[in-house]
């Protein structure tokens, strides 16, 4: 009989416990990222026809030439990207070369954004399909990745950029090999 | 009556604000592939993946241009002869096991299955013990 009384104290003091968490994790803010599990590892191949006629299209041997570079994914139809135009023009004035992929966009759109927002990117591949979106585990716009000359993705950051990123990400390039 | 013209007006004028984008969706988003079983086996998958826009979801439930671009990638990749299950670690592969709908037993999952058969033997220990000593005395 006293070891069922142990038994049944235990039982009691793990629902105590489990309970305890729950109260804990709903008191914590929550994480709604979805990480690239592809951070690491190489851009896998993609090819994307230009999606503005102001800069040529994007495929992953332009991001394996040897240089690093920022993958910015974005929209005109996004509106943190618009938020964070600022920072990747103040990215690209401290010689960061950006490079990015336009989701789901028309031409006429895009145009309108570089021409309202600037246009800090030295490519622009069109991805009607978000099958490149899909293809390097982004998951939403605006997102922004870190690529080594190698064409290796060694970091990636989600949701817009504020000022205060700025530093890290140029830190993550300079990390890169620039 | 003269408020309520201007009201109308005002209605008709409102423009939705442009949170998405106005593309056509991708071919096999809204679209059935044309071989019954492959499009069986690609409905099946899909609603065991995850929609990352509304993460609650299924790709099969939303209506979010990206889940309709995750179901195209789903259909086309069928179609062209993978099996299901090379498709879904295709997706694990790039967002992880959290895409997934349906768990695997791995160094962090182990507890799920792990929990369900502590409390069953600990249930049928109690039970046993219990019931089983009253069953001696009588």
């Amino acid at each position: 009989m006293k070891t069922l009384r142990i038994l049944l104290w235990g039982a009691v003091l793990i629902a105590c416990g489990l309970f305890g968490l729950f109260g804990y994790q709903l008191t914590q803010p929550r994480d709604e990222f979805v990480q690239s599990a592809l951070v690491g590892q190489e851009i896998p191949p993609f090819d994307l026809p230009p999606a503005t006629e102001a800069r040529p299209g994007l495929s992953s041997a332009d991001l394996a030439d040897g240089s690093p570079k920022l993958l910015n994914v974005f929209a005109s139809w996004c509106v943190p990207c618009a938020a964070e135009a600022p920072q990747l023009e103040a990215l690209e004035r401290s010689g960061a070369q950006i490079v990015a992929v336009a989701i789901r966009d028309r031409p006429e759109d895009v145009d309108r954004f570089l021409e309202l927002y600037g246009n800090p990117f030295t490519r622009i591949g069109k991805d009607d399909i978000s099958e490149v979106q899909l293809a390097i585990g982004s998951s939403g716009v605006p997102e922004t990745f870190v690529i080594a000359g190698d064409g290796t993705i060694t970091y990636q950051h989600i949701g817009d950029i504020r000022p205060e990123h700025v530093p890290q990400l140029l830190e993550e390039l300079r990390k890169a090999g620039a | 009556m003269r408020l309520f013209w201007t009201a109308l007006l005002i209605t008709l004028c409102a423009m939705p604000v442009a949170a998405q984008d106005t593309l056509p969706p991708a071919p096999y988003a809204y679209q059935q592939l044309e071989d019954p079983a492959q499009e069986e086996s690609a409905r099946v998958l899909m609603e065991t993946l995850r929609c990352l826009k509304c993460q609650s979801q299924s790709i099969a439930d939303s209506d979010a241009p990206m889940a309709g671009d995750m179901r195209h990638q789903v259909r086309s990749r069928i179609q062209a002869g993978e099996s299901p299950d090379q498709v879904r670690d295709w997706l694990v592969e790039r967002y992880g096991d959290y895409v997934s709908y349906d768990p695997k037993v791995s160094a962090t999952t182990w507890p799920l299955f792990a929990v369900p058969v502590i409390l069953l033997l600990f249930g049928g220990l109690m039970f046993w013990r219990r019931v089983g000593r009253k069953g001696d005395k009588v």
